[in-house]
């Protein structure tokens, strides 16, 4: 039988991938945010191995409302990037500097 | 070894290696794919856990929406990928070194004996005729209906604020007006000239 641990190793290994994503990738805002859905998904699957392990169905909830937030989170990122690259033709985090005093 | 330990950890070196891939490969496209790969194979391990009215609903919400917003965005946009790729990998050694410490850290705390299995036995399979969806759906609407219809009213902003940032009045565009078209009278169309007859120049008759 699969001992809880590897799962909750699996979703550690996945969070830091995407930390590593985050790190790797910081100008490219698409990918930026494909790291934040991969972080996400690594917290569900902690979430889920735990309601799975304790028998309480209070986790699978939660990861409801997760990917809720996260399906919103993703429109409205990606929304805000075309805005972004309509006004600035381009994407590039260094470039969106004009708040900057 | 069991079918189901072997599944998980099948799903769970795809998953790894698709993950990797979408942070490392140089297409923006191609790390939409590997995505949906990454979400694909994290259905398949939610499986595992029982848990499958949400690994259905991680394929459909994700892979069938989420991630064909991405790779819309992302083929709509003209993206300059060589300037953004410039120092990809300055900052591998420390993301590296932090996010090695990171999964070595959790795998010493995770290899203690509380998450083993003499101290977290995995449950017996659930009996015949029972329905992840249904314990789910009795859940969500008795106990968490207030939250649910929180989440409800957060799509709404999800949308409302969506469809207001991008939507733009382009003034050079062409367009028709169906009230004017539909007010329009003859006499703004049509004007009878008086004239007298007249013969065509190549006329032979």
């Amino acid at each position: 039988m699969i001992p809880l641990a590897h799962y909750l190793i699996l979703g550690a290994i996945m969070f830091c991938l995407s930390v590593i994503g985050i790190f790797l990738n910081r100008k490219n805002v698409v990918i930026l945010l494909m790291s934040i859905e991969l972080l996400l998904l690594a917290i569900n699957i902690n979430f889920l191995a735990f309601s799975h392990y304790l028998q309480d169905t209070a986790g699978q909830v939660f990861v409801f409302f997760i990917l809720t937030v996260a399906a919103a989170e993703s429109a409205i990122g990606l929304a805000i990037l075309i805005v972004l690259f309509r006004n600035r033709h381009t994407i590039n985090v260094e470039d969106l500097d004009t708040l900057k005093g | 070894m069991s079918f189901t330990q072997l599944a998980f950890y099948f799903f769970a070196a795809v998953m790894i290696f698709a993950a990797t891939m979408v942070i490392t490969i140089r297409n923006p496209v191609k790390a939409a794919l590997f995505l949906v790969l990454t979400f694909v194979s994290g259905a398949c391990v939610w499986m595992t856990l029982e848990a499958e009215f949400l690994a259905i609903v991680l394929v459909l919400v994700y892979v069938g929406a989420v991630m064909v917003l991405f790779l819309f965005v992302v083929m709509m946009l003209d993206i300059n990928l060589s300037r953004l790729r410039e120092g990809f990998g300055e900052y591998l050694p420390i993301g590296g070194l932090v996010a090695v410490l990171m999964v070595l850290e959790m795998a010493i705390v995770l290899s203690a004996d509380s998450f083993d299995q003499q101290n977290m036995p995995r449950p017996e399979p659930e009996a015949e005729g029972y329905s992840n969806t249904k314990e789910l759906g009795r859940l969500l609407y008795t106990f968490y209906v207030y939250p649910f219809e929180i989440a409800a009213l957060i799509l709404l902003v999800a949308i409302i604020a969506a469809i207001a940032l991008t939507l733009r009045k382009r003034p050079e565009t062409k367009y028709q007006n169906p009230a004017k078209q539909v007010a329009v009278q003859r006499e703004d169309r049509v004007r009878l000239v008086k004239m007298a007859a007249e013969r065509r120049k190549d006329d032979r008759s």
